[in-house]
């Protein structure tokens, strides 16, 4: 099944022959944002890779320690920024966790939708941008297509397309809006097709199927060795999935499948993000049908702002409650925790040291894509340069979360 | 007398051929672009002129503005001359391809070629094979590695394609029983070709494309793992001259493609103006190049040269083998 990709050094006597060294990036179309390989090469042939991270670091977890714990979720935006409700979700949980709350149930399914939607979108792009790497346009721009939707969507929520900072410890910023419902029921309508447009244009093509079939293949004790998580430990046939292994949120009530694969190629890869988003919209429709009445927001005025604002008007205790809270942020317990949940990259944890005050002791961030990003070289079988890039595409890092 | 008009109508044909080659690229990017828009759900470029019609206009005034940088390190004769041997060596092959049979203007009958050379075929690959000098010596002068990457792509696929390339077309020449491109297409006034050499236009086709450098086989310019390839360090005008060099080599092939093996100038049912069939044919093959580049990836190095020496070199032998058999 695999194709081994081995260089075949003819017999006999020698050339005398010198590696090239070959700086690839931060700047480069392929490397998915401002990674930069130093590649040995023979001729086009890998022999070494030392990459080199820290060029989008903007130092999350230090700021982390000098903001309050809701001034912090918009530096998870940033993070993982092409799914922010996310790492939102991630963070918000961990928090929660230390405070021993849990947010309301409608608050629950609102970030389960929120961060599916944010699912969607972290596929959508990988699913065209591996072709693109690879040399074919029309499916990254299929894909972008389908992502503004997801967009429209998100901005008619949260009011921004990108950063949206949606949740809050202990629920959500704002209730949904109206005629909300019937936008998302649209959108799940019209999307499973368009999964089977890219699935038509990628499935059969040839030249695809050839770059990416058995190229790249991480064995799945490799897979586990390095740590890698989300989609690519799946492709590897690692059948483990934190929404369904240590649900968290209202992942226990849902009815979902966790995609596998057995080749653990580029191919299988890209295939179980295809899928994954047919799961993503199944999880979506049944949390609108379920979509439960109810607050949004915990009923806790040291924690989150009162919903009814009338009380703040009129009432003096209320009202320093009130100014403390936006001024000074809210207390969190002395204690420790590492929380985790699947984001679209894989295991996105967080873990927080807290002192007692309202800011964070310490923040550490378990970013996905640095752990995945360990597989580049190494342990796949591909070593020509083309197949680098095709190999890099499919593990789909986003630097923003390597460097943090 | 007579060589004097014979020889002003052989230097008007050039000029013409030239004046329209050069010209060329203009519309077919304002078409591949617009074709690639409607392919991906967008409208293409639309600012510049109705629909972007201007566009062209536009890029290659900027185009012709721009810094003419060479890189310090570069070795500047090299790297200014490889435009040029990439760009010429397309034009003159046009010197041999025949657009038709005659035309009569103020009735004198005129050729719709420059020359009906009798080893036409031999002069269009002995002249298109010389194309590559100018990517080897414009990715070894400009000093870079990307650049250096790219031209050593280059060498191997042009070694890799240009013998099944011309193995295909040998097939051809059985059946015409001649080299001359006109006679080729006499040949074909009852049947074409492509009924005869199906395997012969799949090789001839597939190394066109290589030759082309377009996608699946644009490895020398791979912007996926290369940057830009072979002209990652050229700018401005020169870097024009390597675009109007593959936008012709494309229509080159795709006139080389329905003269060999699509009837040329012949028609069929519809009664229309052999000029224009011809070039709606072309027109055709061009179309098929762009479709082809919004719909394929690329090939790997290897899997490419796979393809040349264990595909399309044996399928070419053998279409010789029973070509003859055939037909002796």
């Amino acid at each position: 099944m695999t194709e081994v990709t081995e260089l075949i050094r003819p017999e006999g006597e020698a050339l005398d022959t010198k590696e090239v060294l070959l700086n690839l990036g931060p700047q480069h179309p392929s490397t998915h944002g401002v990674l930069r390989l130093v590649l040995e090469l023979d001729g086009e042939y890998v022999e070494r890779v030392d990459p080199h991270i820290g060029y989008l670091h903007r130092g999350t977890e230090k700021l982390a320690e000098s903001f309050t714990y809701t001034q912090i979720f918009p530096l998870t935006d940033r993070l993982d920024y092409l799914c922010p409700p996310s790492n939102n979700l991630a963070f918000a949980i961990a928090v929660e966790k230390l405070l021993g709350i849990e947010a309301p149930v409608r608050a629950q399914y609102i970030r389960v939708m929120m961060a599916e939607l944010a699912r969607i979108s972290g596929h959508l792009l990988i699913t065209g941008a591996l072709p693109m790497d690879l040399g074919a346009m029309t499916a990254l721009l299929y894909a972008m297509r389908e992502r503004e939707m997801i967009m429209d969507l998100l901005e008619m929520v949260t009011g921004a397309r990108m950063h949206t900072s949606y949740c809050r410890v202990g629920g959500v910023r704002e209730d949904l809006p109206d005629g909300f419902v019937d936008k998302i029921r649209e959108f799940c309508e019209i999307f499973p097709n368009r999964i089977r447009d890219y699935e038509r244009l990628m499935e059969k093509n040839r030249v695809f199927l050839k770059r990416t079939r058995g190229i790249g293949v991480i064995s799945a004790e490799d897979a586990i060795d390095l740590g890698l998580s989300g989609p690519n430990l799946r492709a590897s046939g690692v059948d483990w999935d934190i929404r369904r292994d240590e649900p968290y949120e209202i992942y226990d009530r849902l009815d979902f499948n966790v995609i596998t694969r057995g080749e653990g190629d580029c191919y299988a890869r890209w295939q179980c993000r295809v899928d994954e988003m047919r799961e993503s919209i199944r999880i979506i429709e049944q949390c609108v049908e379920e979509l439960p009445d109810g607050p949004f927001q915990i009923d806790m005025p040291t924690i989150a702002f009162p919903v009814d604002k009338e009380k703040v008007h009129c009432s003096m205790e209320a009202l320093i409650q009130h100014f403390d809270l936006s001024a000074y942020g809210f207390n969190v317990p002395k204690g420790e925790v590492y929380s985790a949940i699947e984001a679209p990259k894989g295991e996105l944890g967080f873990y927080i040291l807290s002192d007692g005050s309202p800011k964070p002791f310490r923040m550490k961030v378990r970013a996905p894509s640095f752990v995945n990003l360990q597989a580049l070289f190494g342990v796949s079988n591909a070593r020509y340069l083309a197949d680098m890039i095709a190999v890099l595409g499919s593990l789909d890092p986003v630097m923003a979360e390597v460097d943090k | 007398m007579e060589l004097v008009v014979a020889l002003g109508l052989i230097a008007f044909k050039v000029a013409l051929l030239i004046a329209v080659l050069l010209l060329l690229p203009l519309p077919l990017t304002w078409m591949e672009r617009k074709i690639a828009g409607h392919m991906q759900q967008r409208m293409g470029p639309m600012r510049v002129g109705w629909h972007g019609l201007l566009q062209p206009m536009a890029d290659g005034i900027k185009l012709l503005t721009k810094e003419d940088h060479i890189p310090a390190e570069a070795d500047r004769f090299l790297f200014k001359l490889a435009p040029i041997l990439a760009l010429a060596p397309p034009f003159v092959v046009f010197v041999a391809i025949p657009f038709g049979e005659t035309v009569s203007v103020l009735g004198a009958e005129i050729t719709l070629y420059v020359s009906n050379m009798n080893v036409a075929l031999l002069f269009v690959f002995a002249v298109i094979g010389l194309e590559v000098y100018g990517v080897i010596f414009g990715g070894w002068a400009a000093n870079s590695k990307y650049a250096l990457l790219g031209s050593l792509r280059t060498c191997a696929q042009m070694i890799s394609y240009e013998i099944p390339m011309g193995f295909a077309v040998i097939g051809v020449v059985i059946l015409a029983q001649s080299m001359s491109l006109v006679d080729i297409v006499r040949a074909q006034a009852d049947l074409w070709n492509i009924v005869y050499q199906p395997i012969g236009f799949f090789v001839f086709f597939v190394a066109g494309l290589a030759e082309a450098q377009r996608i699946p086989f644009d490895l020398a310019e791979a912007e996926g793992d290369l940057g830009a390839g072979f002209h990652t360090e050229y700018s401005g005008i020169r870097f024009a001259f390597f675009m109007v060099s593959e936008y012709v080599i494309m229509v080159l092939v795709s006139v080389l493609v329905v003269i060999l093996f699509f009837g040329g100038w012949n028609g069929v049912l519809i009664p229309l103006p052999p000029l224009l069939w011809f070039l709606l044919k072309v027109a055709f093959f061009v179309y098929l190049f762009m479709w082809f580049r919004f719909t394929f990836p690329r090939y790997r190095y290897d899997q490419l040269m796979t393809i040349g020496w264990k595909v399309l070199l044996p399928l070419s032998l053998a279409n010789i083998i029973i070509t003859g058999i055939v037909f002796s």
